[in-house]
Parts: C-alpha cells; structure tokens; sequence
C-alpha cells in the first residue's frame, strides 16, 4: 500500500467531507427547499459558478480517457480537445441573462423546468425527464467505473472495494448537502486540477529533457505523432472539427450544465465566471491533452490508455506530490458525478414526483423525498458498476451526445424564438434521440458516416424538425411574462 | 398590446448571445486555420515555435491565449450588469 500517494487522496475525501455538513447546515435555515437543495438558492459567485462548469463538464475522459488517446494519437488529439476551449464563455454568453432573469420569474429549479414553464406541455416534461435519467444515468456508471479504476490502480484494493469507497465518499457529500456542496466542492476540485495538472506538465516537460527534446523524439519515433491527422493520418479535419458540436457549442444542451446557467447570483459573478471559466478550461484541457502526448517518450509502451496518467505522475514526481496530482483525476471524477446524481434526482423528485404525483408536498416530505431519491439512485448506480461494461470513453460520449441533440434546441428555441412551440419541441427531441441512436449504431458498423462524428447529423436533423413542426402546428407568438407574478 | 419581450434586459440578453456566437466562430476559424493552414504540408517541412510544431503553438497555444484576452476585453467593455430580480418579491439576497 502506497500510502505517501493515498494521503492526499484521503485528505481530498476528508475536507469533501466537511464541506458536504457545512452545506446541510447552511440548508436548515433557507425557506425553499428545493430551491436550496437542487440550485444552492441561485447565489453562486463567479469563482464557483466557473469552477462548477468546468469540473462538471471536465470528467474522467478529459483526465484519463482523453490523455490517454493523446499518448496513442499524438497532437491531433491535443487539437481536438482544444475545440472544448469554446465551453469556457459560449454557454454562459449564450443562455446568459435571459435565461438567469426568465428562470427567476418561472421560479425554475430545473432545466425541466423551464421546458414545462415554456412549453406547457406534459409530454415534453415526461420526454426530458426519461432522457436525462436514462442517458444521465449511463454517463454517471461510466465515471463511477473510472474512478474505481483509479483508486485501483494506485491501492491494493479490489475493483468492488474501490467502487465502494468512491461510491460512499461520493454519496454522502451530495445526499447531504445537495447543490451548494457540489457546487462549493467542485470549485475545491477545480482548483486541484488545474494545479495537479501544471505540476504534471512541468515534471514531464523535465522527464522529457525540454519540449525540443520530447518533440526530436516523437518525430523520431513517427512523425505523423506531431501532424494534425494523428498517428496513421486517419484524423481527417472534418472529423476533428465535428468534435466542436460534441464538446464545444453543443454543450449547452446538456442539462447538467445548463442548470448552472441558473444558478448565480447576479450579472457580476456571470461576467466573473466567464472570464475565469475560459482561463480554467483552456489551460486544463491544453495541458492534460499534451501530457498526454508527451508521456510517450517518457514512459513508452504503456498499454491501457486510462493508465497513462497515473503511470506518468508516478514516475516523473515524488510521491506524495504525485498523490497530490491524482488527486486531479479524482476530483474531476467526482465533481462530475455528483452534479449527475443531483440532476437524475432532481428530474425524478421534481419533475415528476411533485409535479405530477404530489404536487401539495409539504416542506418536510419534500426534503425526505429528495435525500431519499439521491440515495436509492446513488445506490442502484453503484450496483450497476460493480459488473459493468467496457468502453468508458464511448459510453459517456454516446450520453453526451444523446443529450444534446435532445435538448439543445428547445433550450435555445424556446429561449430565443418566441414561436418555438411544443411540437417543436417534442419532434426536435424524439428526432434528435433518435436519429442519435440510429447513426451511432450505424456508425460504429460501417465507420463515420461522412467522415463526422455521430452528433453531427442529428442536431441538424432536431434542427429542421424543431423549426418545420413549429412553425407547421400552430403559429402563436409565445412571450415571457415578467410583468405578473403569477 | 404589451410586448413583454421588449423588457429592456432582454435587448442586452440578445445582444451578449450573439456575441458569444461571434466569439465562437472566430475561435473556429484561429484554431483551424492555424492547424490545417500550417500543419498540412508533410512534417519534415514544419518549422517550430519554442519547440513546438508551429501550426499547434499557433492554432492550440496562442489560440488560448487570444480567446482568454478577448473574454477579457468583451466582458470589461462589452456586457453589461443588470438586475435579475426587479423590485417585488423581495427576493434581493
């Protein structure tokens, strides 16, 4: 047992901890539990409102997966990640105010939510609410699975027994504390990546001999290794370009993202967050991606891609620096999970139980049901990832990409578009999903369709359904009523 | 009739989105035009910029930067505060 790296991993767990019973604390005394539980009250500042998105967005494939890919690939892939700069500021210019000042009045709490408020339409809450459990739900096994991985391959423990302490770390903090601890950790995590990362840069840089070295090295060894079109030239442009729908723009359709674009608290910390979220993304994605690369002539031969990290900060720093650095991974890892958990509760307890199971909850029932949903679906999820598939990478970018096709155009349609209506809005999701699920299979057949990868199409086909049906069913300008309260 | 779509927040709303669409298409057009403009050609012709193959340092690394000081400028000179809540409800933090 290696126990100079696990201390700091400990300690990550330990302060996670605290921050998950000073959250609950700070709950008791606020009026709106929901509110509170599932938006932190709308009071985010700037640094944590930035910190939250990245480390939301920044999962297990942007620190072991993608990296990973990097060292196989070479800078094609550093490139590639480097579409996800764009997340940085778009979300947040994009939804922006309109969405902080109109969810406020709709006394949103969801993305759901909104959509219902919208829309006004039981069939497009019941559409999203299954499609965010279901895809929401493969995404959150597939970073439990990571994380499990992880603490493995440093410890001695088993497979089981690191997916149980992740799980019950995990779990604890978020029933608990709700929001305002994913939130206020997510920030702590944030900080720890992009520091882990800088560290691990510089030491490899070093290992290397300096970046010329590292660079003579890699052309030695094959020079396509430094081209954009990755190891056997097989990256085409329009493939890595595709990547901007995936994990650039396209992110706003994700709700778990999307939700955050609700939940500071004034124009200040949005201008704040957008400034610090484009430095934090951009410097984390830059560097962990060339880590990647430049691991290679370090540490060659390194088989199993998620490993290349922990192999790599092992090797070129002492250890407990090294424990300081996983630590990154982890709590990419987790500050992902935990705002996925929260979602898949919130879309079940929020979005259907009180909406249409009990809408006259009271204050007391409402609290139990929220803790007691986040943690039957921490605990199912756990279950699930004890014998779970293979494929981390793929079976998080199909949720991703799944999702965004579903929701990116009814977010900004019925944002932006006063005729959006919800035919639109139920074709744009059905033929999203769908054309989703159908390309992909094809795709994973017969190779990228036209060269792009899967999400390509079916945003563009949610696109045309969502405008055609709109405007086809029912020609009716919709505007946000800010005048009444009703 | 009332258009409560002209509540004037919702004017600089609008403006910001397509601003960040603007910032978005020209970060697209940096980060490709650096790496396929520069990185085409076969490697043994690259030249490099601190060690790295121009085309990255210029599409990946000076990309970053420029976004991140555009951020910058849009965010000091260009958007604009606003409130969130107006004046019922109270709920003013």
């Amino acid at each position: 047992m290696n126990w100079a790296v696990l201390g700091p991993l400990l300690g990550l767990l330990v302060i996670i901890f605290f921050i998950g019973i000073w959250s609950s604390r700070r709950m008791s005394d606020s009026s709106s539990f929901l509110s509170d539980y599932y938006l932190g009250n709308r009071q985010l500042g700037g640094l944590v409102l930035a910190m939250t998105m990245t480390a939301t967005y920044g999962s297990s494939s942007s620190f072991l997966g993608g990296p990973g890919a990097a060292y196989d690939i070479g800078l094609g892939w550093v490139l590639l990640a480097m579409s996800q700069v764009v997340t940085g500021y778009f979300v947040l210019l994009v939804l922006g105010k309109k969405f902080a000042i109109v969810t406020r009045k709709m006394n949103s709490v969801t993305l759901i939510d909104f959509l219902k408020e919208r829309y006004q339409s039981t069939t497009v809450v019941l559409l999203s609410a299954i499609s965010v459990v279901v895809f929401l739900f493969s995404a959150m096994a597939a970073q439990w699975i990571g994380g499990a991985h992880l603490i493995e391959s440093l410890t001695d423990l088993s497979y089981t027994g690191a997916l149980f302490i992740f799980a019950v770390a995990v779990l604890i903090y978020v029933i608990i504390g709700g929001f305002r601890a994913v939130a206020v950790t997510d920030a702590m995590q944030g900080i720890i990546m992009f520091i882990g990362t800088l560290i691990l840069l510089v030491a490899v840089v070093i290992a290397g001999g300096g970046v010329q070295n590292i660079f003579n090295d890699l052309v030695s060894e094959n020079p396509n290794l430094v081209t954009p079109f990755g190891n056997d030239g097989s990256l085409s442009a329009a493939y890595v370009s595709s990547f901007w729908i995936l994990v650039g723009v396209g992110v706003i359709g994700l709700p778990q993202v999307a939700v955050r674009a609700m939940s500071y608290s004034n124009s200040r910390s949005m201008h704040r967050a957008l400034v610090i979220g484009t430095i934090v993304v951009g410097l984390i994605m830059l560097n962990m991606h060339l880590i990647g690369v430049f691991a290679r002539p370090v540490l060659p031969g390194i088989e199993v891609a998620d490993q290349v990290i922990p192999l790599i900060a092992l090797e070129t720093l002492p250890s407990w620096v090294a424990g300081i650095v996983l630590a990154a991974p982890m709590a990419a890892i987790m500050s992902t999970v935990d705002s996925l958990l929260l979602l898949v509760s919130s879309a079940v307890v929020k979005d259907i139980y009180i909406n249409y199971v009990k809408p006259d909850a009271t204050y007391k029932h409402v609290k139990k049901v929220s803790i007691g949903f986040t943690a039957i679906i921490g605990i199912i999820v756990f279950v699930m990832s004890v014998n779970p598939p293979e494929l981390l990478i793929y079976l998080n970018l199909f949720a991703f990409g799944g999702l965004e096709a579903a929701f990116i155009w009814p977010v900004v349609f019925g944002l932006y578009w006063k005729y959006a209506n919800k035919f639109g809005a139920i074709s744009s999701m059905v033929v999203g999903i769908g054309s989703y699920i159908v390309i992909h299979l094809y795709n994973t057949a017969n190779g990228e369709l036209f060269g792009v990868h899967t999400v390509t199409f079916p945003v563009l086909f949610s696109l045309i359904a969502f405008v055609g049906f709109s405007l086809l069913f029912k020609r009716e300008p919709f505007y946000f009523s800010l005048k009444q309260a009703k | 009739m009332e258009r409560p779509d002209q509540d004037w927040r919702f004017k600089i709303a609008n403006r910001e989105a397509l601003i960040g669409c603007a910032l978005a298409v020209f970060n697209f057009i940096w980060w490709y035009g650096f790496a396929y403009g520069l990185g085409s050609k076969p490697p043994e012709e690259y030249t490099y910029v601190f060690g790295f193959p121009a085309w990255f340092f210029w599409s990946c690394i000076v990309g970053v930067l420029v976004m991140i000081v555009l951020v910058m400028v849009v965010t000091k000179f260009f958007l604009k505060d606003v409130p969130f809540d107006e004046d019922e409800e109270g709920n003013q933090s």
